[in-house]
């Protein structure tokens, strides 16, 4: 370990890290632009100057230069101010002075650092230098005058979305960042390049000139879209969340999101239920609560034991639980949470379960994703592969060959290689010290994770400190539901054989409408999707932001959001209504308030209680060998995938370009 | 000093540096080229690299480095899969320089020998020649020798029967000057957008493809045959102690016979001229100014160059450098602002755009010089220039930003009279026009 000197404090470094890192390690702060904690290191922007000795007579960039030994490092020196002055200063002499009218405002690397570096007044006498903006796709904006050329876009691009698809155009002063060919930048992760932009060059075209981030208050969040339990941040105005960003979890997300993620958030205030409804004569019309609920409480008396509860994908443990007490209140236990009919066994849930863990994954040595396009089952999970495939790893696929951004061998499309796998993966994985197999969507609805497991053993996936064996759910409810016992042994179709007389939708939008033909179906969600349209009642309830929920991600991972807002109108929050019907017919269920339904979890599953990965004992069901057939991965538009996404105007933008394919012209420009 | 005798036609390296003969190899071989390549190399690679050593040997590319110690940084034993490779920068694009040149279309065989013998030193699979992509007919002469040394045996499998397997290949520039600079020519070599790395790493520990690679000037290989054969004591006993050797001068501008020459370090600027160039157009009190090295040093008013030493200590007294010896002279008539300005202006044009200072640095200082031209501006703006220039250089990822910053330094230094002159006339036309 390097012991290095910062003005005049002597610190221990690790090894490897730079003169950047000792510095920060120091309690130095030091302004930069172009380098990133989580890209490769350009050094370009020289903002980072310090002095270093030993070394050259001349301030050295700290981003780049490993720390050493012995080494004498100045941050406040004058010619380090004067450094900071001067690449202040050149920096600014060709960016605009449009902060008033520009998006970064209030949160621009630029503007801060000028402000802590910079001089206060110009010297620059000449015309500035204009570049046209660039289109790069729906949902980045650019304004690329005040590009400062960092390239953080273009590292980020390349390096964690996958996708080479910008560079840099000309040179010199006129050096102009660009996509290829102008054209949408195909990745599922864009929104990210706005994030990592330093000034306001990159921004998120769906929340332009909506709002400025001091009027913004910050709440910390679990993203429902896919199984991976991405950390968020809303920030909401006033009763509207106005956007969502990435928070940093090294565990899960990094400090990326998927565009899905970030930009579903129009659709919070879309297309949502803020009434109850009622149908009558097959026509849905608006009721008032106590209407509704009177209606509710008489089916479930009539109803008794013979009531069924389906939970949708974007369901936080609370709501499930207090819908499960509501119908083991009646005598029923017809729970299930795979909509579309998976029936894969559940009865060790360590089979299940992302075991390598997601940050995990990236140290496997050889990957097979059986069934899996990760990078639109879940896009954070496909960023750690190609971080595993940068260090070395090897690839393979089994199912229809998919652009996952990275180098994958396709060994074909039919499960019945999993009983025989070919030579060169069978070698690969001989030789691997942590292989890993991937289950994804495709090969549980072809009924393959008996056969998975099967190779699980004979690939000897589970060894000293390693369990390879990963299952990758898309669902954010998945592993909760599971816990909460939302099963049943023929999936949803021993339900439908059950013919209950009520079924409870809880947000369950993907459900076959065909499914459930004699029942009373009432509907609890928020917005006016599927599950609405075959609904006989529709209560409305909260969507995942505006309320407190706790969920379990893929990898067995317990996180909790929090409520950011209200819900719109008459809507309220899920479990209130299952508290309010119960009153109803006399025995109601046994928590008045939130807090108090969280602790009935928690002591009846201790495990939902603490944060962090729940420990599963690996003891998998008897494989069992016979899985044939060719995948198909059922997730077939990455950017409608649920209620939510598909009420979301930029969603259906971002499918028509980047999944469709039908370019959409910039309005008048 | 003092002792420094121009070279007799004997000592010359470069005997067809004008083109006299043929450039090919019969030729070549008749001038002593690919004579006893293999016993040269018998002597075996360490005492090739002392031999380098101590003839004084410094790169001729420009900034001086001794060549011999940059070999000696090559890793003796390469890894597998990490060869060595020797990469020769044959990308000359300084204005005023056009030595590399006149070597390859008139003396190619002197660099490829060389090439075998600095990669055999060196240990190096395989060398690479960067050639500029505006040279067109060089690259066709240069083609054309190297498969000539490969049908002779003289490269490839075995070459020049040492026992030693070597190839040379021959790449083209896309003409940018910032290819010059040795990462940013690896960058290019490897087909990327030709933009300098950080240093560190060094080439010679992670240079082409990531393996040790040695950048060396065309002139600093060509050279290496010749001194191996005649011993580094000669070639040590020309010029002053520290800056032995020959050297080709190109010397261009208001000369009465601008011309390629090879004489030796640390010969007076003064003899130099008069010797070879015929002397300064109008006589030497003419001489205004002279920038001693290629574009990218500081100018050198007359009086304080007129009989410095060329080489790269005594230019450095001077505030100035050597550089690549290409010796531009300007005499009486020139205008001198707008000679820098116009310096100035291949700056901005060739920075790369990678790093801040340089980028914007660049076009910056090109527009206030060209204010400055006018006089339009004021006199305080001279600061601002100098300052801006001083927050450029030292602050940049390659030297392109130095070479951008010096020659409007040396100007400020030393005619800042005449920028002022031209600012006070400005202005008194400014108030006159005003006035009517």
């Amino acid at each position: 370990m390097p012991k290095v000197t910062v003005d005049g404090v002597e610190i221990e470094v690790p090894q490897g890290a730079t003169v950047l890192q000792a510095c920060e390690l120091a309690g130095k702060e030091i302004p930069r632009f172009c380098y990133h904690e989580r890209l490769s290191i350009a050094g370009n922007c020289r903002m980072c100057l310090v002095e270093v000795a030993p070394g050259p007579p001349k301030p050295q960039a700290s981003c780049a230069l490993p720390a050493a030994d012995g080494q004498t490092i100045r941050t406040d020196t004058p010619m380090v101010k004067k450094a900071r002055e001067g690449v202040m200063e050149f920096l600014l002499i060709n960016h605009p002075l449009d902060c008033p009218i520009c998006d970064q405002g209030g949160e621009c690397d630029l503007q801060d650092q000028a402000m802590a570096y910079g001089r206060p007044f110009s010297r620059f006498d000449e015309n500035k230098r204009a570049i046209d903006d660039k289109y790069m796709g729906p949902v980045i904006k650019t304004a690329m005058t005040r590009c400062i050329q960092c390239t953080r876009c273009i590292r980020f691009s390349e390096e964690v979305a996958g996708v080479p698809e910008l560079g840099m155009l000309y040179r010199g002063e006129d050096s102009q960042i660009t996509s290829y060919l102008e054209k949408a930048v195909t990745t599922e992760m864009a929104g990210n390049l706005a994030d990592v932009c330093p000034v306001g060059a990159l921004l998120q075209k769906p929340q332009a000139f909506e709002s400025r981030p001091w009027e913004l208050r910050r709440v910390p969040g679990i993203d429902v879209m896919d199984a991976v339990g991405s950390n968020i941040r809303f920030d909401v105005r006033q009763r509207q969340v106005m956007r969502i960003l990435p928070r940093v979890n090294d565990d899960v997300n990094e400090e990326w999101i998927s565009d899905k993620t970030r930009h579903h958030v129009d659709a919070l205030v879309r297309n949502r239920l803020d009434r109850p409804w009622v149908r009558e004569k097959g026509k849905l019309r608006e009721a008032s609560w106590s209407e509704a609920l009177d209606l509710f409480a008489k089916r479930l008396k009539k109803a008794g034991a013979n009531v069924a509860a389906i939970a949708g994908d974007l369901l936080d443990a609370e709501t499930m639980y207090a819908a499960k007490k509501l119908l083991e209140a009646q005598g029923s236990s017809l729970l299930e949470g795979r909509q579309t009919g998976l029936t894969y066994d559940v009865s060790s849930l360590a089979a299940i379960n992302f075991n390598s863990t997601i940050a995990g994954i990236e140290d496997a040595d050889v990957v097979l994703l059986v069934g899996s396009n990760t990078r639109w089952e879940a896009p954070l999970v496909n960023t750690r592969l190609r971080k595993a495939q940068r260090k070395g790893a090897k690839i393979f696929g089994l199912g229809p060959e998919v652009d996952l951004g990275m180098k994958v061998a396709w060994i074909g499309n039919d499960l019945k290689l999993l009983g025989k796998l070919p030579k060169e993966v069978a070698d690969a994985f001989a030789k691997a010290e942590r292989p890993a197999v991937i289950v994804g969507a495709g090969a549980l609805a072809a009924n393959a994770l008996g056969a998975a497991l099967g190779l699980g053993k004979s690939l000897k996936l589970v060894r000293d400190g390693w369990n390879g064996f990963n299952v990758l759910h898309t669902s954010a409810s998945r592993m909760a539901g599971l816990i909460l016992g939302y099963a049943q042994k023929g999936g949803i179709a021993d339900i439908d054989k059950a013919k209950p007389e009520v079924v409870l939708l809880l947000g369950a939008d993907e459900v076959d409408p065909a499914r459930f033909a004699g029942s009373f179906k009432v509907y609890i969600g928020h917005h006016g999707d599927n599950g609405a349209r075959q609904a006989d009642l529709v209560l409305p309830g909260a969507a995942y932001a505006e309320k407190h929920g706790t969920y379990v991600n893929t990898e067995g991972r317990v996180q909790r959001s929090e409520r950011a807002t209200f819900a719109p109108g008459e809507a309220r929050e899920d479990w209130t209504i299952f508290r309010a019907v119960s009153d109803l017919f006399g025995s109601p269920l046994p928590f008045d308030r939130f807090d108090q339904l969280r602790a009935k979890m928690v002591a009846e599953y201790p495990q939902l209680g603490r944060d962090g990965l729940i420990a599963f004992d690996w003891s998998p069901p008897k494989p069992d060998a016979k899985a044939e057939g060719a995948v198909v991965y059922p997730i077939r538009d990455f950017y409608l995938t649920n209620a939510i996404t598909r009420s979301s105007p930029t969603m259906h933008v971002c499918s028509e370009e980047l999944v469709q394919g039908r370019r959409v012209q910039e309005a008048a420009e | 000093m003092g002792s420094v005798t121009p070279i007799s036609d004997k000592d010359r390296i470069f005997t067809n540096v004008y083109g006299f003969q043929e450039p090919w190899l019969k030729a070549a071989r008749a001038r002593g080229d690919w004579d006893g390549t293999a016993t040269l190399m018998k002597r075996g690679q360490d005492r090739i690299i002392e031999e380098i050593k101590d003839s004084g040997l410094r790169g001729r590319g420009g900034a001086g480095f001794p060549t011999g110690m940059k070999w000696s940084f090559m890793p003796k034993e390469p890894k597998p899969g990490k060869p060595n490779f020797l990469v020769i920068n044959a990308d000359e694009s300084e204005p005023g320089s056009c030595k590399d040149r006149e070597i390859i279309r008139h003396d190619p065989h002197k660099l490829i020998e060389g090439a075998l013998i600095a990669g055999f030193a060196m240990r190096a699979r395989a060398g690479y020649i960067y050639i500029r992509g505006e040279f067109i007919r060089e690259t066709e002469v240069l083609r054309k020798a190297v498969a000539e040394a490969y049908e002779a045996g003289l490269l490839g499998k075995n070459a020049a029967g040492s026992g030693y397997d070597f190839d040379l290949f021959v790449h083209r520039g896309a003409g940018a000057y910032i290819c010059g600079e040795e990462t940013a020519m690896l960058e290019s070599l490897e087909g990327k957008q030709g933009k300098p790395r950080l240093k560190p790493p060094f080439p010679a520990g992670a240079g082409l493809y990531g393996c040790p690679t040695t950048v060396n000037n065309v002139e600093s290989i060509a050279v290496v045959p010749t001194i191996l054969r005649r011993g580094a004591t000669w070639f040590a006993g020309f010029g002053n102690p520290k800056n032995e050797g020959t050297k080709l001068f190109q010397i261009s501008g208001h000369v009465n016979k601008p011309c390629v020459v090879e004489e030796t370090m640390s010969i007076s600027f003064r003899e130099l001229i008069d010797l070879h160039a015929g002397g300064i157009r109008g006589g030497w009190d003419n001489l205004l100014a002279v920038i001693p090295g290629g574009s990218s040093v500081p100018l050198v008013p007359a009086a304080e160059i007129m009989d410095a030493p060329m080489d790269f200590d005594g230019l450095k007294a001077l505030g100035s450098g050597l550089g690549t010896a290409a010796v531009i002279v300007m005499d009486k008539s020139t205008d001198i602002v707008r000679a820098i300005s116009r310096i100035s202006y291949f700056y901005k044009h060739e920075s790369c755009g990678q790093c801040t200072p340089c980028r914007e640095g660049t076009g910056w200082m090109w527009r206030m010089m060209e204010r400055l031209r006018e006089g339009d501006a004021d006199v305080a703006s001279i600061d601002k220039l100098y300052d801006v220039t001083k927050q450029v250089e030292g602050h940049t990822i390659c030297a392109l930003g130095d070479a951008a910053a010096w020659p409007i330094q040396g100007l400020i230094r030393h005619f800042r009279p005449e920028l002022e002159r031209r600012i006070a006339e400005h202005t008194g036309r400014g108030m006159l026009e005003a006035a009517e």
